[in-house]
C-alpha cells in the first residue's frame, strides 16, 4: 500500500516528512462508526496522504455508493486531524481503483471474526452472478450456514444464520 | 465579475469550439439521464421504507435504495462540473421539473404490490448490471469510475430481484397470479432500456457511451432464465411506451418530484 506521497514545497524536508507521516497514522487509526472495532486502515479505504500547498490531502475510497458512514468517516479524519494540529486538513474521494472487500487486511478480518461478524469471502471479482457462497459461523467456526437475508443491519452486511450453533450473524458481504 | 469572451482567432477555431460546446452540453444530458434514472427508482425504493411485508424486506429496500441514491449523487455532481455552471448535486435533484427529467418511465411507475417492485426491479437491475460492466471502459475516464463502483452494487440488485420473482412466480397461486400481473404491466416500458437520443447515440460512436443495442442478448439471457425458473411467461412482443428521455412523463412521475422536492423548495439553501 502507498504510504505518503508529498508534492508539496516541503517535500524532501524532514519536518514535511514527519508530518505527513504523522498525518497518515493518525487518519490511518480513525474507526468505522459502523463497525467499531475497524480503522480506516483495515478497512483498506485510505488511498494515500498528500500535501499540496502547504496543505494535508487524506485520500479515501468509499465503500458502498451511497453509504452515509462516508460522510461520517470523512468528518472524523478531519476531525482527528485538527485535533493534531492540522486544521487546514481536507479528505478528498477517490472513485478509482473501485473498493472492494479483498482490501480489508489480515488484521481486519481477525478483528471481525472476534467482533462476531463474518468476514467477506476471498476473489471478489472470481464470483459469478448467481453462485452461492459459502460462509463460516464466527462464532462457532462452522460451515453448516444459511442465508436469511443479502441485506442486514448496515449497506455492507448480509443477515446469516448457523445451523450448528443456532445463533444468527452478520456477514460482511463481498463486493 | 464579467468578461467578454475574447474574439476567436479564425473560423476553424470558433468551429472546434462550438462542437466542444455540443459535445459538453450532450454529455450534460447523458450523464443526467443515468442520474434521473437512479435517482427516482432510488425514491420509489424508499417508499418501501417502514412498511415492506417484513423486516428482511425493510431493510433490503431501503438499502437497495441509498445504492441508487448514491449512484445518483456521483452522477449529478459530474454532470454539474460538465455542465459547468455552478449546479451542483441538489440543485439538479431538486429544482428541476417533470420535463426536465429524463429517467425511463419504467422506473418512474409505482410501486404496486411487493411483486410490481420486484418485477421492476429485475427488468431494471438485469439491464444497467450490464451496462454499467460495459461503461467500465468508456473514453470518459469519470464515467468509467463511476461505472466501476456502481457495476458491483448492481450485481446484488439482480441477484436480490431474481431470487424474489423465482419465489413469487414459483409460489403460491397468489404471488404467481401478481407476479404476472405485474410483468404483463411493466413489459411495455422496457422497449425505452434499449433506445438512443441522438445525443447519447453520438456519444456511443466516440466511445463515451455505450450502444444499448449491444446489451440486448445479455439482458434478454438474464431475463429468461430468471422468468423460467420463476415459471412465468415473456409476454409476447408489443408496441412500447416511450418518452422519458425527452421529458415525456406518465402522470406518476409529478406526484413523485412533489413528494421529493418540496422541503427542498421549502427551504431553499437550508442546511443542517
Amino acid at each position: 500500500m502507498m504510504v505518503v506521497v508529498d508534492k508539496g514545497a516541503a517535500a524532501g524536508t524532514d519536518e514535511g516528512y514527519f508530518q505527513l507521516a504523522r498525518a497518515h497514522r493518525i487518519a490511518a487509526a480513525v474507526v468505522d462508526p459502523e463497525i467499531p472495532v475497524l480503522t480506516l486502515e483495515d478497512l483498506g479505504v485510505l488511498r494515500g496522504v498528500e500535501r499540496r500547498r502547504g496543505r494535508i490531502i487524506v485520500k479515501l475510497t468509499p465503500t458502498y455508493t451511497g453509504c452515509p458512514a462516508t460522510q461520517a468517516i470523512k468528518l472524523a479524519v478531519e476531525a482527528a486531524l485538527t485535533e493534531a494540529g492540522m486544521a487546514k486538513a481536507r479528505v478528498e474521494t477517490v472513485l478509482s481503483p473501485a473498493w472492494t472487500t479483498d482490501q480489508i487486511t489480515e488484521q481486519g478480518r481477525r478483528k471481525l471474526v472476534a467482533f462476531g461478524i463474518a468476514p467477506p469471502a476471498r476473489g471478489a471479482r472470481a464470483r459469478s452472478l448467481f453462485a452461492e457462497e459459502a460462509v463460516t459461523c464466527p462464532k462457532c467456526g462452522s460451515t453448516a450456514t444459511a442465508k436469511i437475508s443479502e441485506f442486514g443491519s448496515t449497506a455492507c452486511k448480509a443477515l446469516w444464520r448457523c445451523e450448528a450453533c443456532a445463533e444468527p450473524f452478520d456477514y460482511f458481504k463481498c463486493l | 465579475m464579467s468578461v467578454a469572451p475574447a474574439a476567436p482567432k479564425s473560423r476553424r477555431a470558433s468551429k472546434a469550439q462550438a462542437i466542444a460546446q455540443a459535445d459538453a452540453s450532450a454529455l450534460f444530458a447523458y450523464v443526467v439521464s443515468l442520474a434521473d434514472d437512479a435517482l427516482v427508482l432510488g425514491h420509489r425504493l424508499s417508499e418501501w421504507s417502514g412498511r415492506a411485508p417484513m423486516l428482511e424486506e425493510d431493510i433490503a429496500l431501503s438499502n437497495l435504495g441509498l445504492d441508487l441514491i448514491g449512484q445518483a449523487r456521483l452522477l449529478y455532481a459530474y454532470a454539474g462540473e460538465v455542465e459547468g455552471k455552478g449546479r451542483g448535486e441538489d440543485d439538479l435533484a431538486y429544482l428541476r421539473d417533470e420535463f426536465a427529467y429524463a429517467n425511463l418511465l419504467l422506473v418512474e411507475q409505482p410501486n404496486g404490490d411487493f411483486a410490481a417492485t420486484m418485477v421492476r426491479q429485475l427488468l431494471y437491475a438485469a439491464f444497467m448490471h450490464l451496462y454499467w460492466q460495459a461503461l467500465q471502459t468508456s473514453a470518459d475516464a469519470r464515467l468509467a469510475e463511476i461505472a466501476g463502483k456502481a457495476v458491483k452494487e448492481m450485481a446484488y440488485h439482480v441477484r436480490h430481484a431474481a431470487e424474489w420473482v423465482i419465489r413469487l412466480g414459483d409460489g403460491t397461486d397468489d404471488s404467481h397470479a401478481r407476479a404476472a400481473a405485474a410483468l404483463e404491466e411493466l413489459w411495455t416500458y422496457t422497449g425505452e432500456l434499449f433506445e438512443m437520443e441522438e445525443g447519447e447515440r453520438a456519444l456511443a460512436q466516440t466511445g463515451v457511451a455505450v450502444d444499448r443495442a449491444t446489451i440486448r442478448p445479455a439482458w434478454d439471457a438474464t431475463v429468461d432464465r430468471v422468468l423460467a425458473e420463476a415459471t412465468l411467461q415473456r409476454p409476447a412482443e408489443r408496441w412500447m411506451q416511450s418518452g422519458g428521455r425527452s421529458g415525456r412523463h406518465s402522470e406518476h412521475l409529478g406526484h413523485l418530484l412533489a413528494e421529493m422536492q418540496v422541503l427542498h423548495r421549502a427551504h431553499p439553501g437550508a442546511t443542517w
